[in-house]
């Protein structure tokens, strides 16, 4: 039992961190967003080449063969700076999906070209930048296929979320290779929607502290009455509120990470717990943290809105709360309770 | 990263459940704040615990101890509270004083107070709150006069916990009178049995005298029952209540073993209640979840060389407001008989919800208001300002 992370990870962690602050700051998003080209062909270069996306494919698929310990807390720097491009989906949900699939060729595009692939899951309709890809993997009645971007209908559903741009896709019946038979892709989209929630709640967790980081420092700064506005009990409540939220989402998340994401129920309660917990973080978090601002709170100018709307869309996708909720329910109704019961004994890596 | 247990720590588990199939009582005893018999009976089982050698297994072997890592520890209470076992008459003494002692005490006083205290001889109070010094604590002015080998104490405490049965209690007294606020403030052992003491016992909204005021009137004691240095009192008070916030008052194993009573009684009344009702039950198993993967978490970190710090006011916030929603969920499937103590005829499984519930009222407000602990986190986690 050894509930921390390893060098290693702390280290990859690190390097993500001080990549994503040299080229993913609000400036820089700010500019391309002016620009309208917020996805970055740069950043995603230079992300490609951390070698996240073989994270979790095995190393005879050509990956690290690492496990969601190594890849969590990088989700939480991608979620703290609200990294447009979709690296979290890649590494976290589509390369370990094509490699259960032994798509092997769409596999290698992704790891050595830095290829983007798209999933298009029931859970999640509406694409991130599938105009940027270069195959989707689409589901139908017969299973899952890969289908080549010239072979895809793209049309644009904008969103809320101004650094993500959205797309439903489609491809005739027929276009495309079948990468998983009608028995096999319940399965791989099951796990693949657990891989979804558990990213998703990691990137929601690094939105959540960077709300607080946000209210925190304007908080420090903002002088109202002759003094800064932090030494009030009621600011200093909410933010304290907001970071209790936090502490005990973050080792929810962090011990859904080693869990494989569809060994049982047990495995599956804890990832949809991940994902209520760091969703109602990030929530309160980038509320908490407008109020903090004030009437800037509900500008443009300050960035608190970027978490915000990353929130609803994030809390929005890979199930809803109540979809989360019959999953812990089937845990706690039907399941082994108390206190011996806090680690799922179902298959697990050690991460 | 390993959420598994190993082999050893799963042959543990089954000692410490084998030990306390064998040794837990079938008839929990009377509350120990509500009668001399509850009290006494509880002091009993402290004393089976500790010759079973479990009576604190984190302490050094020489204190009574079997010294285990946190893990360990967390282990032992897992089937401590799956067991049913009595709650802890003395955890004043064992899971605040005992530590900082360890810290902080001579060679002498460890060797005088922690055997007494592992084997429950001598159950602990602690006599910090006055009437004028409750959130504010450093406004402290029981007084602590030398005179050669002895303080002469004065003063009025107030809110101590289990002081109306217990025999000693740890005391913040002024030793320096012409100082203020935290400075000059020392931490005193003094016997609750001692001429010039009168303990004024203080009932609860529960009817039950868990805590007492205690009007100390030129008590005497030697110079070596203080802690630690003259003037430090207030520094080694802050370290008890990093332990009284942080691991080792609540541990998770209690939360979850009341998480999984909520969901029985839950399952027993599904059809009687609605959807509101059955998210506030999946959200106290929850909780009581996230709260054991907290302090999994933490104990980890320590072991790994790391350090307690402002965590412990996260969690205080945390159990207590999670303690509080656990119950009122039981509550609202109760229904009518939800206000019925257990040995009325028409209660049925009401069993201790209500006391459950009211004692989690105080959660809040004891160990350091939870406004006190928001002050804090805000203030040292966080990095707001002060002034």
């Amino acid at each position: 039992m050894d509930f921390t992370f390893t060098e290693e990870q702390a280290m990859m962690a690190d390097v993500a961190r001080e990549l994503l602050a040299a080229k993913c700051d609000t400036a820089t998003l700010r500019r391309q967003m002016a620009e309208d080209a917020v996805f970055d062909d740069a950043r995603w270069q230079a992300l490609s080449e951390l070698g996240l996306q073989g994270i979790l494919v095995p190393e005879e698929a050509g990956g690290l063969g690492l496990g969601g310990a190594d890849l969590v807390q990088v989700a939480q720097a991608c979620g703290a700076v609200c990294l447009p491009e979709p690296l979290v989906d890649l590494a976290g949900v589509v390369a370990p999906l094509l490699a259960e699939c032994g798509a092997s060729d769409a596999l290698a595009r992704v790891l050595e070209d830095g290829a983007l692939i798209v999933l298009a899951h029931p859970l999640t309709p509406f694409v991130a930048f599938a105009d940027k890809a270069k195959a989707a993997i689409l589901c139908d009645d017969d299973g899952l296929r890969l289908v080549q971007r010239a072979d895809l209908t793209l049309t644009a559903e904008p969103g809320i979320d101004p650094l993500r741009n959205l797309f439903s896709v489609s491809a005739e019946p027929g276009a495309g290779e079948r990468i998983a038979g009608p028995d096999t892709a319940p399965a791989l989209l099951a796990r693949a929607a657990g891989r979804g929630a558990l990213f998703a709640a990691a990137q929601m967790l690094g939105s959540a502290q960077a709300c607080v980081d946000l209210g925190v420092a304007y908080a420090q700064e903002r002088k109202q009455f002759g003094r800064p506005i932090g030494v009030n009990q009621a600011i200093k409540h909410h933010l304290a509120t907001a970071q209790v939220k936090i502490e005990f989402a973050r080792p929810v998340v962090h011990a859904a990470a080693v869990l494989e994401p569809d060994a049982g129920p047990q495995s599956r309660a804890r990832i949809s717990h991940a994902r209520l917990a760091a969703a109602e973080a990030a929530d309160l978090a980038a509320r908490t943290a407008m109020q903090v601002h004030g009437a800037m709170g509900y500008s443009w100018e300050v960035d608190v809105h970027f978490h915000l709307k990353r929130t609803l869309a994030l809390s929005s996708l890979w199930g809803t709360a109540e979809h989360h909720r019959k999953i812990i329910a089937a845990r706690v109704f039907d399941g082994p309770l108390g206190p011996d019961q806090t680690f799922p004994q179902e298959r697990h890596h050690h991460g | 990263m390993d959420l598994s247990y190993t082999p050893e720590q799963q042959a543990f588990r089954a000692e410490v459940r084998d030990w306390m199939r064998a040794h837990v009582p079938a008839e929990p005893p009377a509350s120990f704040d509500g009668s001399l018999e509850g009290f006494e009976a509880h002091r009993e089982w402290e004393k089976t615990l500790h010759e079973g050698g479990w009576g604190m297994v984190t302490w050094p072997k020489e204190y009574g101890g079997r010294d285990l890592d946190l893990i360990r520890w967390l282990i032992f209470e897992e089937e401590y509270y799956a067991a049913g076992a009595p709650l802890r008459v003395n955890q004043n003494g064992i899971f605040l004083l005992g530590p900082t002692m360890m810290e902080y005490g001579s060679d002498a006083q460890k060797a005088r107070f922690l055997p007494p205290m592992a084997r429950g001889d001598e159950i602990w109070a602690q006599a910090w709150s006055e009437p004028q010094a409750g959130s504010d604590l450093a406004a402290v002015r029981a007084k602590a006069r030398r005179e050669g080998d002895e303080y002469v104490l004065s003063g009025h405490k107030i809110w101590s916990s289990r002081a109306v049965n217990a025999d000693w209690a740890f005391g913040l007294f002024r030793t320096d009178p012409e100082s203020e606020r935290h400075k000059g403030l020392s931490l005193i052992l003094f016997p609750l049995d001692t001429p010039g003491l009168t303990r004024q016992p203080i009932a609860q909204i529960n009817g039950e005298t868990g805590f007492a005021e205690l009007f100390l009137d030129e008590v005497r004691v030697p110079v070596e029952n203080r802690l630690g240095e003259e003037g430090e009192g207030w520094a080694i008070c802050m370290a008890t209540a990093g332990f009284e916030r942080g691991l080792m008052l609540r541990s998770p194993a209690r939360f979850q073993v009341a998480a999984k009573q909520l969901v029985e009684l839950y399952q027993a009344h599904a059809d009687d209640c609605g959807p509101a009702t059955r998210d506030a039950v999946l959200q106290a198993w929850m909780d009581a979840d996230a709260y054991a993967l907290s302090i999994y978490a933490t104990a980890s970190r320590l072991i790994a060389g790391g350090s307690i710090g402002a965590e412990a006011s996260v969690n205080k916030i945390f159990w207590s407001e999670m303690d509080i929603a656990l119950h009122r969920a039981a509550i609202s499937i109760l229904g009518a008989r939800a206000e019925l103590m257990p040995a009325a005829p028409g209660a049925g499984d009401v069993g201790d919800w209500l006391d459950g519930y009211l004692f989690s009222l105080a959660g809040p407000i004891y160990a350091g208001t939870n406004e006190i602990q928001r002050n804090i986190i805000a203030e040292r986690m966080l990095g707001l300002p002060r002034k």
